[in-house]
């Protein structure tokens, strides 16, 4: 009952820091913070409309968080979950693009989900073997190939697929409605891509916790010299973990094609995999928190869309409000852990 | 326009590699001490802002660059106090910073959005800039592109022909022995840890009031930071081979502006993105050399090997790893 009390109080203490910080900075632009609080919540859960889009964000965020967690487990910094996105971004909409004419929408859109795990997993080995063999700190081979996708997604929507005539910033062209992910009457979001993400989150939490994978998994985050003694590779299971981190990742990219905007845009990962970071850093690196982060982040985003038409402010607010977060947990992780060890000490 | 005079092409990349040279070397001063601050795309984009707005309210250069320099230190100091006092992992609390600064940047910036401000004009050297070439090349240039080419060989002293170099450079390989001989390697640290962070916040500043002059969204400098952090590796530590990683990433980036008109086909926006992977490939080039197979076929050829010794720096032991002094 203790260790659930100390984390309600956590979390409280996180929030009343961020809240005290967010409005100091309002008041600071001359801002009322009322107000905009006020706008942020009636932006997200406002209307089931509102609260569908918040939903849009969850689903891949939630993906590319919860992959995440397997390459830490491994003790890896997946920064290159960004580029995971894109390349599933790209899988999708090349096998959509196959499959128009098809006369097989549901067939095509399962193999175009297939593509996106496939190429954000393939993408992601890229920066494990670049890890293993060549040296280099995951954290910057997977930065370059977060800059190599992204050159790939601007040559590939103004070269081979640009749109009839005008190639153009605002991307490819729509697919027809056939291939968009089925949705029901009046939603904006996909109930198979929320099914989808909910059956992820439970395999996730039996592999991560249940699974002998999972605790050989951790084993080798935490001593990768002392697991070999008992025949395991630690080599082969950072590759794949981050082979799975890539996967769902990419598997995000391939919501955002086949879900949101069915066609391919330079900003088709819109921030999620640097955001996923920030939610599993502040989930502790626990998978149960991340849910509940992943859709406070997400409402965060979705609702500060109408502060720069109502406020004048620049929607960049939310990002602020996301890092303070962090930034604020770590202050109480920290201070937890500078009186864990004692004072005099 | 296919050609570009080489003067020209050569003066605008030595303008747009000082301010990543400035950077960079701040950066190798924060890293030599055994600290990682991850922050710096965040920060580089937040000073520029605060650079440009202090520019533009004051009219003074000299206060631009003074807030830079301080809003560079406090992200800084906030990595320090995190990483050193309260226990938690550098990458985590710098790359937290990093996207938090970039979003405050734009935030805060945004009223000043597209505003015409203060740019710095290029500063003649009497006498000097008259010389053919070298002239124009060196000696025509903004105030910024001296002070970032005088801090090479400067750095590079302090480092290597100091006492005070010799501490720096021994808290961010062996801590604890340094403690055991009366240095606070805490202190230490938060110190270098300050003066790399002004040397990015000046580095902001010189963008902003320099070569991608005023403020909007995008900047236009957003991955420099990363770039400035792979360039740091790239070059070992080593403050001249850093600076010569910025020059060589300002080629590539001026190179390609002047390439999009011969390669017509490929898609410009192409270009723009093309430095940064191209540096974080010589960033594996120069990791693959360790790779056992390549030091062997290195045996047999000393020349070589010994060339390519001198390329490669290892990182200060204690990178990274927070010190504790029990």
């Amino acid at each position: 009952m203790s260790r659930i009390n100390r984390y309600l109080a956590d979390t409280l203490l996180i929030l009343v820091i961020v809240v005290v910080f967010t409005s100091l900075l309002l008041l600071l632009v001359g801002a009322s913070p009322h107000e905009a609080f006020g706008h942020l919540i009636s932006g997200s859960f406002g209307s089931w409309s509102k609260f569908s889009r918040v939903l849009n964000v969850w689903i891949p965020l939630t993906l590319c968080s919860i992959g995440l967690l397997y390459a830490f487990r491994a003790g890896l910094w997946n920064i290159g979950v960004e580029g995971q996105v894109v390349l599933g971004a790209i899988g999708t909409v090349g096998v959509l693009r196959l499959g128009i004419d098809s006369g097989y929408p549901m067939v095509t859109l399962f193999l175009a989900m297939l593509a996106a795990a496939a190429l954000g997993g393939g993408w992601a080995l890229v920066a494990g073997w670049l890890k293993i063999r060549g040296g280099v700190h995951e954290i910057f081979a997977g930065l370059g190939l977060n800059f190599v996708a992204m050159g790939i997604v601007l040559w590939l929507i103004f070269g081979p697929w640009k749109r009839p005539g005008i190639a153009s910033m605002s991307g490819t062209e729509v697919f027809p409605r056939e291939l968009w992910f089925p949705t029901l009457e009046g939603w904006r979001v996909s109930p198979y891509a929320i099914g989808i993400a909910i059956l992820l989150i439970l395999a996730t939490s039996w592999i991560l916790n249940h699974s002998r994978f999972g605790l050989n998994l951790k084993a080798v985050g935490h001593n990768p010299r002392a697991v070999v003694l008992f025949g395991l590779s630690p080599q082969r299971y950072l590759l794949i973990a981050i082979i799975i981190s890539g996967a769902l990742a990419g598997l995000a990219g391939g919501l955002q094609v086949s879900g949101i905007y069915h066609r391919l845009i330079p900003a088709i990962s819109s921030g999620y995999g640097y955001l996923g970071l920030l939610v599993v850093m502040l989930a502790n690196f626990r998978l149960l928190p991340i849910p509940f982060i992943a859709l406070f982040f997400a409402a965060l985003n979705v609702g500060s869309i109408q502060l720069p038409m109502m406020m004048q402010l620049d929607s960049s607010l939310s990002g602020v409000i996301q890092g303070a977060c962090v930034l604020s947990a770590l202050l109480v992780f920290g201070i937890r852990h500078l009186r864990s060890r004692g004072p005099g000490n | 326009m296919n050609e570009l005079p080489l003067a020209v092409l050569l003066a605008s990349v030595l303008a747009t590699a000082t301010p990543l040279i400035i950077a960079t070397l701040g950066e190798t001063i924060t890293e030599k001490a055994g600290v990682i601050n991850l922050s710096l795309d965040g920060s580089l984009l937040l000073s520029a802002m605060v650079g440009f707005v202090v520019g533009y309210e004051t009219g003074s250069f000299l206060l631009a660059f003074m807030a830079a320099a301080a809003t560079g230190a406090s992200v800084a100091l906030l990595v320090g106090i995190y990483g050193i006092y309260l226990g938690q992992l550098q990458v985590a609390v710098g790359f937290a910073l990093t996207l938090m600064c970039k979003d405050l940047a734009y935030f805060l910036g945004n009223p000043y959005s597209r505003l015409q401000g203060p740019q710095m004009i290029s500063w003649k050297i009497p006498g000097l800039s008259e010389i053919p070439f070298f002239g124009p090349v060196l000696f025509q240039q903004p105030l910024t592109v001296y002070a970032g080419l005088l801090l090479i060989p400067a750095i590079w002293w302090y480092f290597y022909r100091t006492a005070r170099g010799l501490e720096l450079r021994a808290v961010g390989e062996n801590p604890q022995a340094c403690y055991t001989r009366g240095i606070d390697p805490r202190r230490k640290q938060i110190l270098y840890i300050l003066i790399g962070g002004a040397l990015v916040g000046l580095a902001g500043a010189a963008f902003s009031l320099g070569i991608k002059p005023g403020w909007g969204r995008p900047q236009g400098i957003e991955g420099i930071g990363w770039i400035a952090l792979a360039i740091v590796i790239f070059g070992g530590w080593h403050p001249v081979r850093v600076a010569l990683g910025a020059f060589l990433f300002a080629l590539l980036q001026v190179g390609g502006i002047s390439l999009q008109n011969i390669w017509t086909a490929i898609p410009a926006q192409v270009f723009q993105v093309a430095p940064f992977p191209l540096m974080i490939l010589a960033l594996v080039l120069v990791n693959m050399l360790e790779h056992k197979s390549i030091q062997r076929w290195l045996e047999h050829r000393p020349g070589l090997a010994q060339l390519l010794d001198k390329l490669k720096g290892d990182p200060p032991r204690a990178l990274g790893k927070t010190f504790h002094p029990d």
